[in-house]
């Protein structure tokens, strides 16, 4: 049996035609989207604050702004709990070493929130002696919030980007996190259509990065 | 005052100069030490610390003054010791390396001391240590060291404080070489070795500088690594803990994880930009360490600052302090398990926030005072805002002590735990609401009236056990008292303008300036050296969180490893104040 057969779905439709026919009802969707609904509204972030942004991230989780709406309240304070990094204030030489450290123990799939200019780019600290210019040099960021501190209610923002990134994950393919691209999600419209099973390994992961610098780009908007 | 004139005829040798209250004695360093024991008073024994006296030094004054002389003397100057060191200062002066020690009467805080000495050996600069005589000095020391590489030979502890040990130069010398790679971003983290061996530098008889290593803790030590990640350290905090079954034996703190280099890029900035560094060091205190440093530098400019801009600067002071003491008590309920007092705290802080955003523009970082008054009017309805904060806070405050106050588990965590007493709170420096706990009077809103808190009538919160509960409750208790400011000079708010006129480019006249302020932890100074320039040459900020996190390694043994998180709590430090 060929590779391309496994897409053949028709005898799936046909079922389900007939099962409605009969008064069944039935909907027929893909699991990913099943279980990235599940996962972008339940993000356990890590309470990883390193100065100033870290109490407007504790404003977040109190009462008014209140990220439990989004299902992104249970902050864990072990990293191999944790989901997302949000990586909240300045990071320093001294600290660079220990936020890798932090990344690497979490589990895959694990995403980072670059909270503020100094995670950004080094932000009002951008000519000390100490200051990493920004999370990017030691570890993938998913989603820049620029602001300094940002306000709340574009920490809601950004959440709101990760959740969307996630959602178009394919789950059954991590940690190589390829591309879904049968919305053209992330992708230029303009690129001429290819066969949905021809994608290869390399152009999967080329997607993925145009993604993620795409998420970027929206929430600095 | 006589008797610190008196005192000071004991030193032959040294500049001593007089400005009002303010003395500012110069030593050679040779003759540091023992300038430091006289004024830190003959009766102290240096064992008061917890480590074991410099023995020769000692003697050495022992000798030059007779006995029984000694005992006069210590008698007619009982009560004017210097017992608060304030902060060391590290200076390069271009040729020179210096030292300058800020000292007070605790008795007196009005009265300030400036001691002063330099070396001119760049290459090995050693100054004697104090750390026998202050239990504040050796952290200081430590920090001096790191920035300048000044060595002060007999402090037992000479590692770098804020950089890792292995980073290259001393960056805060003129002269330093801020080529990135020589110091490149470090991949792999600190050694433990280098954490714990502690360089030592004494002098022997021949005048060799010897080097040796002792070890931070006993190789049977059961160690705990508390930090630099954890959600109860309130900021990035590495405390190194050695444990006795549960009993803390020792706690090492590890500062720098948001070490960003303040007072070297405030060299590089010109005196309105500083401003912007200024909220991000305590950012909960924002805006006071904003009016510290506009009002240094209106100090040195000789400003007339006019009466509205005062009086408003003051009002957006005492709603940051209860900000900060509202999240403090939040977070430390929380560190105890109480989520539901953090929610609260948070809801009520955000009312002040809400009045911050419409004044100011800004919810944390409001970057509101401006050298010469504020930055814009105050929002029509800031006056009305505030006033319905006034009884609403009030209100809630009552909410407070019935949800937590009383409650029985909290109270078994606060209860008889955590004992400071005011002769250490003072020699550790640990000011505002710590010290007060304790029963030092130490709030420099009385001390030294600035901006309109003269036209406030408004007590000092004090207490007298220093426990746990106290450092607590007076949070609370100062709430209370900011409210009453508030009430009182929010109908009172002068006509006028809000900012006097100044020039395009600020220049401060040659000299150096200081100012002391009451931030939301303790007292918050701002020194700055000028040269002439529209930049400084020096600017030091004292950050009064570094001397709390002192405090906690010195009441932290012999408490339940437990209790380390309410201790630390009760402090209520925060990190970047530290690091700066």
């Amino acid at each position: 049996m060929k590779y391309e057969d496994f897409k053949e779905n028709e005898y799936l439709e046909s079922y389900v035609k007939e099962l409605r026919e009969n008064g069944v009802n039935i909907a027929v969707a893909k699991l990913d989207d099943l279980i990235n609904w599940g996962r972008s509204n339940s993000v356990w972030p890590l309470t990883f604050a390193t100065s100033c942004c870290g109490i407007e991230f504790m404003s977040l989780g109190a009462a008014r702004y209140d990220f439990a709406r989004f299902g992104w309240e249970v902050t864990r304070n072990s990293p191999r709990q944790a989901d997302v990094v949000f990586c909240c204030g300045t990071i320093v030489h001294k600290m660079a070493p220990v936020l890798k450290r932090l990344y690497d123990q979490m589990a895959e799939p694990k995403y980072v929130m670059a909270f503020g200019s100094c995670a950004i780019g080094g932000g009002p600290f951008k000519k000390s002696y100490h200051t990493v210019m920004g999370v990017d040099k030691i570890i993938p960021v998913d989603v820049y919030i620029p602001g300094c501190p940002p306000r709340p209610d574009a920490m809601i923002y950004g959440m709101m980007q990760l959740a969307r990134k996630i959602k178009m994950q394919e789950f059954f393919s991590l940690p190589k996190q390829p591309m879904v691209d049968d919305r053209h999600c992330g992708l230029d419209p303009q690129t001429p259509e290819k066969e949905p099973g021809v994608v290869t390994e390399g152009i999967a992961g080329q997607a993925r990065n145009d993604d993620s610098k795409k998420g970027g780009d929206d929430a600095s908007n | 005052m006589q008797v610190i004139n008196d005192l000071l005829a004991r030193l032959p040798f040294a500049t001593i100069e007089q400005h009002d209250k303010e003395y500012t004695v110069i030593v050679p360093k040779e003759k540091l030490r023992e300038t430091a024991i006289l004024l830190r008073g003959l009766r102290v024994k240096p064992a008061m610390t917890g480590i074991e006296p410099l023995a020769p030094a000692v003697t050495d004054t022992e000798a030059r003054v007779p006995a029984t002389d000694t005992e006069a003397f210590a008698t007619a100057t009982s009560g004017f010791e210097f017992d608060y060191l304030t902060d060391i200062v590290g200076m390069d002066y271009g040729e020179e390396l210096g030292v300058i020690y800020f000292l007070s009467p605790s008795r007196y805080p009005s009265y300030g001391l400036i001691l002063k000495t330099s070396t001119a050996d760049r290459e090995k600069p050693e100054i004697d240590s104090i750390f026998d005589l202050w239990c504040a000095a050796a952290l200081y020391e430590r920090e001096v060291y790191d920035f300048f590489g000044i060595v002060f030979t007999g402090n037992p502890d000479m590692r770098r404080l804020f950089l890792r040990q292995d980073w290259n130069g001393y960056p805060l010398r003129k002269d330093y070489d801020a080529n990135p790679a020589l110091n490149p971003v470090p991949t792999n983290n600190e050694a433990l070795a280098d954490m714990e061996n502690l360089p030592t530098t004494s002098i022997d008889i021949n005048g060799e500088r010897l080097k040796e290593h002792t070890k931070l803790f006993e190789t049977e030590d059961y160690v705990v690594n508390f930090g630099p990640q954890h959600p109860a350290t309130h900021g990035v905090l590495h405390l190194r803990v050695s444990l006795d079954g549960e009993t803390i034996k020792k706690v090492d703190p590890n500062f720098g994880y948001i070490h960003r280099g303040i007072e070297k890029m405030s060299e590089a900035y010109t005196y309105p930009q500083i401003l912007h560094l200024t909220d991000r060091l305590d950012y909960l205190s924002g805006t006071i360490n904003c009016h510290a440093t506009c009002l240094c530098v209106e100090k040195g400019l000789e400003l007339e600052v006019p009466e509205r801009a005062h009086y408003i600067r003051t009002i957006i002071d005492e709603l940051t302090r209860i900000a900060s003491h509202l999240l403090g008590w939040g977070c430390m309920a929380m560190d105890m398990g109480s989520i539901t007092a953090f929610v609260y705290g948070m809801r009520d802080r955000e009312k002040i926030m809400d009045i911050f955003e419409e004044t100011c523009g800004g919810r944390l970082m409001a970057n509101y005072s401006v050298i010469g008054g504020v930055m814009q009017d105050i929002h029509p309805n800031f006056q009305k805002r505030v006033k319905d904060f006034i009884p609403y806070m009030r209100k809630m405050l009552k909410e407070y002590h019935l949800l937590f106050t009383g409650n029985p588990i909290a109270r078994g965590r606060m209860d008889g735990i955590g004992y400071l007493s005011k002769e250490h709170a003072i020699s550790l420096g640990a000011t505002g609401p710590t010290g007060r706990a304790s029963g030092w009077s130490n709030d420099v809103r009385k001390i030294e009236p600035y901006a309109a808190y003269r036209h406030a009538d408004f007590k000092e919160m004090l207490r007298t056990d220093g426990l746990t509960f106290d450092r607590y409750i007076i949070r609370l208790d100062e709430v209370e008292e900011s409210l009453k400011i508030l009430e009182q000079l929010i109908d009172n708010i002068p006509g006028g303008a809000y900012a006097a006129k100044t020039k395009a480019i600020i220049k401060l006249p040659e000299g150096e300036f200081r100012q002391r302020v009451e931030a939301a932890r303790g007292e918050f100074d701002v020194y700055i050296n000028s040269r002439g320039d529209k930049y400084p040459y020096r600017v030091k900020f004292r950050s009064p969180c570094m001397t709390l996190v002192n405090t906690l390694a010195h009441i932290a043994p012999g408490t339940k490893v437990a209790d380390l998180i309410m201790l630390g709590g009760s402090l209520d430090y925060v990190v970047p104040c530290i690091d700066r």
